[in-house]
């Protein structure tokens, strides 16, 4: 909760910046509350209780604290990677309280414990993810990208508004606990129209990870924002917005899982063969990218719905959240750093093993890791995935997610290919990487590597 | 201890090349291959004589909250298949003294960490390690044939890949299903014989269903008749050594985890199913005979008989009785030796002559008689003369074959007819009658390759007239093994 309190200050502080004249400084100050904000975070874990605040709005119990612990640490590494992003223009400071301000709503969402705190959350995350997908004002996708993102997330809050205020209308609270108390008092005398609301809240959270058939806005929004953006997008924005869904489900809509896990299953099973087909098929590596988020949300959906019958699971979503934001952070790092003098498509990867030997070994470990192959931390999150699916009725499901890794391991793939086989001797030309960026991007692909070879350091942390 | 080793040592020199870039990459490799050896002999002779030493074995804790050890032992078994790893490198090694490749100590490093997985591959007793080791013996291979390959690598290579990761996904969600069957002490394991006992555990359609999970990723790996269409491209434009370790080592990773991690785990699965694998094992021995005799590429008539001859590995494995497994494991010894010298061979007349198209060839004997008697040697041993290596496999897997089915027994036995044909057919058209071209000299054998053939003809004559030391292991190891899948 301190960590939220110190992140919505550095906010403020951030929008001060200008009138005060010291945005040189902001950088440190920001890294230095997110070093704070962790650092609380941390002290909050250790402490045996949870403190609920506002009213029982907000408690941050261990699953909170774990993935606020995540959130806060991708954040930390994307500020270093985006140094530029915020060089670049005039409304930097702008640009340093939205991202931040997204911070605090991605945080509200690891910890609420009322459907009120969830749409404030949601809100307050993604309003100003609209603004700083169309940031850069004079490309025309750019603002395509944001244009799409605020109609279609619109819409979305606007389901997810609809579908709570049906759900208030049979239970009578905003309370996840009171919902789930009711729904296991009342069970057989449930309205039809409360039904209807859990669906309506289903359909809003799989548009807000951009599970399919409702990830539309995704592959473009992905592709138009600039990179950095799209890196915070997805790592940072999905995570929480995991962790919302997680919540949810588990605690207030246990009691009725018959009626939404059916419909899960089929969103887990429609997104995994979509996204993985469509990944196939870009030649733009931001939009493989997107379309791989979306097999990756698949991924971490199949873990809510292994959920409803082992705790096993819990500890995997995180562990699989960490292992897709780290190995994203340094993928869209290398993919900025790479399209900084030429375009995302993938013809611009060719020879990058010569330009810059470093990026491409970079690039080829979190593409592993993507893909899922030892002894990279991606291969221990979908092994945490398909044990949690295992034990369960949904062995079909393994079986499709099994099918559509193997056409993932092709894209991935094709970018290691680029980079080392395909461009040819003249275009030589030494890619030069800042400083800072490459030590997020190498320190990503350690952890991607230590996590990945003694996972326990992570898994054991989370299983409670 | 030794077991650490084996992984250790390639590990190491191949770290030691990728950093180093030193000028004496190809001696540094040979170096450390010649030491592996030494090790695996030397922990051969202690699993004869001191099986019970705790050098042969170690067992570290890695993830201990999923069970997961860091579980290495070498066996009477699995000390087979590490020496024949340990003996096949120093010679895939030297073979390639001659070739020049572009950025050496990578492509000798990445060799050698492939031997250190397949070392790893054929020595864990942990389900989980093994299936790390599994895919980590991919990796370096792709990198191998990717970079260094022929013409349209790239897409060859690609489906190679994402063929072999579909089946070993398919293997993780077998052994990820036992898994969760497994109860040592209330806690979940993936010890082999926790694993064996939750397999054995399962009903008659859930062994089924696991067989068929695994039994996939295993039959890709290689190949069985119909997952081989990613072979013959990949064995084709692989570099010469890639290819000699896909057919002289990975191939026997298929065949070799067929015996140890499947059939002991689901002993009522083999009994249902394994019929219909058996004959699809043996559809591959006479379907790529038949392709074989009439290629024109030599390297690709190799390709196919390897198909060939490993149906017939895979058919005695799965009769699950003392006679097919033993030649099982002395064919896979033999024929990992006789690939590596055809694939050589294969590499020597291109080398020399600038073609490997059998109707381009030609009286090659008169120019070079002693490469003719070196050459003659190995096919004789891969067509099985008495004699020679094959000879003492493949009766052993015939009469396994026959003990299980007359009938399928006789189509097996196509095997050698149609092996003899065309393998004494392609030496004919390589070696005798009159050149084709112009050219009236095929130079002297280099050193290394000369090295390499007469060791491996060395092999092939010695084991087939002795073949007693590693037979009478090949022989108890099964017999071990068999008292645990028909524990009656």
């Amino acid at each position: 909760m301190k960590g939220l309190l110190i992140i919505s200050g550095l906010g403020i502080v951030a929008m001060l910046a200008e009138i005060f004249k010291f945005k040189k400084a902001l950088l440190p100050i920001v890294l230095l509350g997110i070093v704070a904000a962790y650092a609380t975070n941390f002290i909050e874990w250790n402490s045996p209780q949870s403190i609920v605040y506002f009213d029982n709005m907000i408690a941050f119990d261990k699953l909170g604290i774990a993935f606020s612990g995540i959130i806060i640490a991708t954040a930390f590494l994307w500020f270093i990677l985006a140094n530029d992003y915020f060089e670049d223009t005039n409304n930097s400071v702008d640009h340093f309280a939205l991202v931040l301000f997204a911070l605090v709503g991605a945080l509200m969402l690891t910890a609420y414990k009322n459907m009120t705190t969830l749409f404030l959350g949601i809100e307050i995350m993604s309003i100003p993810m609209y603004v700083l997908a169309a940031s850069k004002k004079n490309n025309i996708k750019s603002n395509e990208a944001g244009f799409k993102y605020l109609i279609m997330g619109s819409f979305a809050s606007g389901f997810l508004l609809f579908g709570i205020a049906l759900v208030y209308g049979a239970c009578g609270s905003f309370d996840l606990f009171m919902i789930k108390s009711y729904i296991t008092i009342n069970s057989a005398t449930l309205p039809s129209f409360f039904y209807v609301g859990v669906l309506m809240i289903l359909i809003a959270m799989c548009f807000k990870v951009s599970a399919a058939p409702f990830h539309f806005w995704a592959p473009d929004v992905y592709e138009g924002s600039p990179t950095l953006i799209t890196a915070l997008m997805s790592t940072v924005v999905k995570t929480a917005a995991f962790a919302a869904f997680l919540r949810l489900f588990m605690i207030s809509f246990s009691g009725v899982s018959e009626l939404w896990t059916m419909v899960l299953a089929v969103v887990v099973a429609l997104s995994l063969i979509v996204a993985n087909l469509s990944a196939a098929m870009q030649s733009n590596v931001k939009r493989m990218l997107a379309f791989s988020s979306i097999s990756h949300a698949a991924f971490m959906l199949m873990v809510i719905l292994a959920n409803v019958r082992s705790n096993l699971s819990v500890s995997a979503l995180i562990y699989y959240s960490l292992a897709y934001s780290i190995g994203s952070i340094a993928a869209f790092g290398v993919v900025y750093n790479v399209a900084l003098k030429a375009n995302e498509d993938i013809t611009s990867f060719n020879g990058l093993s010569k330009r810059h030997p470093l990026l491409a070994f970079c690039m080829t470990v979190s593409m592993l890791s993507l893909a899922g192959i030892p002894v990279t931390s991606g291969f221990f999150a979908k092994y945490f995935v398909f044990t949690a699916m295992i034990g369960t009725h949904y062995k079909w499901l393994l079986i499709i997610a099994v099918l559509t890794s193997a056409v993932g391991v092709y894209y991935y793939l094709k970018v290691v290919i680029a980079m080392y086989f395909k461009g040819n001797e003249s275009d030589n030309e030494k890619l030069i990487v800042e400083k800072s960026q490459a030590i997020v991007i190498v320190l990503s692909t350690i952890i991607t590597l230590v996590i990945g070879i003694v996972p326990n350091l992570v898994a054991d942390i989370f299983s409670f | 201890m030794l077991s650490l080793l084996l992984i250790v040592v390639p590990f190491l020199s191949a770290l030691l090349l990728f950093v180093s870039k030193s000028k004496s990459t190809k001696q540094i490799s040979l170096f450390s291959t010649i030491i592996t050896f030494g090790i695996a002999v030397a922990a051969m002779f202690m699993v004869k004589h001191n099986p019970n030493t705790n050098l042969l074995q170690l067992d570290l804790n890695w993830i201990p909250s999923l069970g997961i050890h860091f579980n290495i032992e070498i066996n009477m078994l699995s000390s087979l298949l590490v020496l024949l790893t340990a003996f096949l490198l120093p010679l895939i090694v030297l073979s390639a003294f001659k070739n020049e490749y572009a950025n050496e100590h990578q492509f000798y490093g990445l060799m050698l960490m492939m031997q250190s997985a397949l070392m790893g591959v054929f020595m864990t007793n942990d389900g989980f390690l093994f299936y790390v080791f599994w895919e980590l013996a991919l990796i370096p291979i792709y990198f191998i044939c990717l970079l260094w390959g022929g013409e349209n690598r790239a897409a060859i290579t690609f489906k190679f890949f994402v063929y072999t990761l579909l089946g070993s996904l398919f293997m993780l969600v077998g052994l990820i299903y036992v898994y969760n069957h497994t109860n040592i002490d209330g806690m979940k394991s993936w010890n082999i014989n926790a694993l064996y006992e939750a397999g054995r555990s399962l009903n008659a359609d859930q062994q089924g269903v696991v067989f068929w999970l695994i039994f996939i990723a295993f039959a890709i790996k290689m190949p069985i008749f119909p997952f081989h269409t990613w072979q013959p491209n990949t064995y084709v434009n692989a570099p010469t050594q890639g290819t000699m370790l896909l057919s002289g080592i990975m191939l026997k990773m298929g065949t070799f985890a067929l015996i140890k991690w499947l059939l002991p785990l689901t002993p009522i699965g083999l009994q249902d199913c394994g019929h219909t694998a058996i004959i699809l094992s043996v559809i591959g021995i006479v379907y790529a005979s038949c392709i074989a005799i009439v290629q024109k590429d030599y390297k690709r008539l190799i390709a196919y008989s390897s198909i060939a001859h490993v149906g017939l590995i895979s058919a005695g494995i799965l009769t699950a009785n003392q006679q097919g497994l033993q030649g099982a494991i002395m064919q896979m010894l033999a024929h990992g030796v006789n690939v590596v010298a055809l694939f050589l061979i294969a590499d020597i007349l291109l080398r020399h002559t600038g073609t490997r198209e059998l109707d381009k060839l030609g009286g090659i004997r008169n120019m070079n008689g002693n490469f003719a008697v070196l050459f003659l040697i190995v096919v004789l041993g891969s067509v099985a003369l008495p004699l020679t290596n094959g000879f003492v496999g493949e009766f052993l897997l015939l009469s396994g074959v026959y003990k299980y089915n007359a009938a399928i027994a006789g189509f097996a036995g196509l095997s050698v007819i149609l092996g003899a044909v065309y393998m004494l057919r392609s030496y004919q058209h390589i070696m005798l009658g009159e050149r084709i071209d112009n050219h009236n000299t095929f130079g002297a054998l280099a050193t290394s390759d000369k090295a390499v053939l007469i060791i491996a003809c060395i092999a092939i004559v010695a084991f087939g007239i002795y073949p007693a030391p590693l037979n009478s292991m090949a022989e108890q190891g099964i017999k071990e093994l068999l008292a645990i899948i028909k524990p009656n």
